[in-house]
């Protein structure tokens, strides 16, 4: 054998536990982003939703709502959803995440709502629209497009933040790292634990960059003037 | 009065029970001691984010491929990989390599959030940059004035009013995320909370203090964004 394949780093690397403890954490990473992210969709819908609708008490819990988590670290409301709501590590990540990023939806689907001119709604709504119809045909399809990449660019947040997890010890990528890390402790295959685990969040989240980038681009095309 | 906590179930105990409260209100140097941490790096950290952002940001905008090259690696780099990741490369890594130079924590937490922010920073100066169109610089030397006075009184001043509310807005997302601090017990507002929340068990009360002081760090920072959005989009 040569001297390459007997670095330490080369024995780290050919052996197939770096590669399960790694995968599994970026398995507990991706289920608490997607899950995040999801619900979030659905609480940040009906909370921007809440705000736009203007009502008068409605509208004044979900600012309130907003207002106060929008000023919140991330980290704090992990902690609070594992030490103060005795959530398990997997799901304290998760309803923390949560908690954070419904605001953060909430934000960017009243911005999309707003985009749309009260002159847009008035001139359905004299069409004969019913509130709706407007709705379905007037205000979503334009509003959506605006809220598409902005989402899509807070999902890459919601996986940076998943890591803050390893506070409370949930084994998502950056603790499963840890571990590694403390199994093979010398110096170069430390580095190189932190290479690898940067590389594969910065490949997911270039990634989605990209995607968020190449929708603001495709969507914000070709709705110029009227007739085009 | 204890009586009257007496007889309340979750007043005298749970994890917001009165006793807890009082407990955190007869301690609260620790918080406060955090609180200057946190306020310390924060206004360091966001120093280094100006400038590190409207460096790259003009090297980004720059028509010269290598400073442009260089320009997004930072930016992709620190946009797409966790915070926390890259404070713990800074806190273990750099050690190693220059075998046991010691880094102060609040150091690490202003490099940390400053490389982090510099590089959001950097796209927001890009897009302020690239809203004015050259046709603005053309005019203005055109019209007699030096490349710095139309820089100062006709790109600058235009460029400011869009830059400004996402600034402020990456302002208040650097002050939160100073609390990644606490993870490598960096002696900031969340450390100082968790820390005497773990010792006495009284998490519920110290979260929600915790949590208040974060919102008055952040909530004028949030208002001003809105305020400048408004008027950038009432100048339009």
């Amino acid at each position: 054998m040569n001297g390459l394949a007997d670095t330490p780093v080369m024995q780290m690397l050919v052996d197939p536990v770096l590669y399960k403890g790694l995968g599994l954490g970026l398995l507990l990473t991706l289920q608490v982003a997607g899950l995040s992210i999801v619900l979030s969709f659905v609480f940040g819908t009906i909370l921007g939703s809440m705000r736009y609708s203007g009502l008068p008490v409605i509208s004044q819990i979900a600012v309130t709502y907003i207002e106060v988590i929008r000023n919140q670290p991330t980290l704090l409301l992990i902690l609070l959803s594992f030490f103060v709501l005795r959530l398990s590590g997997m799901w304290a990540a998760t309803v923390g995440l949560t908690i954070y990023t419904s605001a953060i939806v909430a934000e960017i689907i009243r911005g999309g709502l707003n985009s749309v001119s009260v002159g847009q709604w008035e001139a359905a709504r004299s069409q004969g629209f019913s509130f709706l119809q407007s709705m379905r045909h007037i205000v979503l399809p334009p509003s959506v497009v605006k809220m598409i990449p902005p989402i899509v660019s807070q999902f890459v947040t919601v996986i940076k933040d998943s890591s803050f997890a390893m506070a409370i010890g949930a084994y998502e990528l950056m603790f499963k790292g840890m571990i590694l890390a403390a199994k093979y402790w010398q110096p170069p295959q430390i580095i190189t634990i932190y290479v690898l685990i940067s590389l594969i969040y910065f490949v997911i989240n270039f990634a989605l960059s990209l995607v968020a980038r190449y929708l603001q681009a495709r969507l914000s095309a070709g709705r110029g003037t009227i007739g085009s | 009065m204890s009586e009257l906590i007496g007889r309340i179930g979750f007043l005298q105990e749970g994890p917001f029970a009165v006793a807890r409260w009082q407990a955190l209100f007869g301690n609260m140097e620790q918080l406060w001691q955090g609180l200057l941490v946190t306020l310390q790096v924060a206004s360091l950290g966001l120093a280094l984010a100006l400038a590190l952002g409207v460096v790259f940001g003009v090297m980004s905008s720059s028509t010269w491929r290598l400073p442009c090259a260089i320009a997004r690696v930072y930016v992709e780099f620190f946009q797409n990989t966790p915070l926390l990741v890259q404070v713990f490369m800074i806190f273990n890594v750099i050690p190693m390599l220059s075998k046991g130079m010691f880094i102060p924590v609040m150091v690490i937490g202003v490099i940390g959030v400053g490389m982090y922010h510099g590089a959001y920073i950097s796209e927001v100066v890009r897009a302020g940059i690239q809203s004015i169109g050259s046709g603005q610089l053309e005019a203005g030397l055109s019209q007699g004035f030096s490349y710095v006075g139309t820089m100062r009184h006709i790109i600058i001043p235009q460029a400011m009013r869009i830059v400004l509310p996402p600034l402020t807005n990456q302002a208040v997302n650097l002050i939160k995320n100073t609390s990644v601090l606490a993870v490598i017990a960096g002696g900031d507002l969340m450390y100082a909370g968790d820390s005497f929340a773990g010792r006495h068990g009284h998490y519920g009360p110290t979260y929600i203090v915790v949590g208040m002081l974060y919102f008055f760090m952040c909530f004028p920072l949030a208002v001003l964004t809105r305020r400048l959005e408004e008027r950038l989009r009432a100048g339009e």
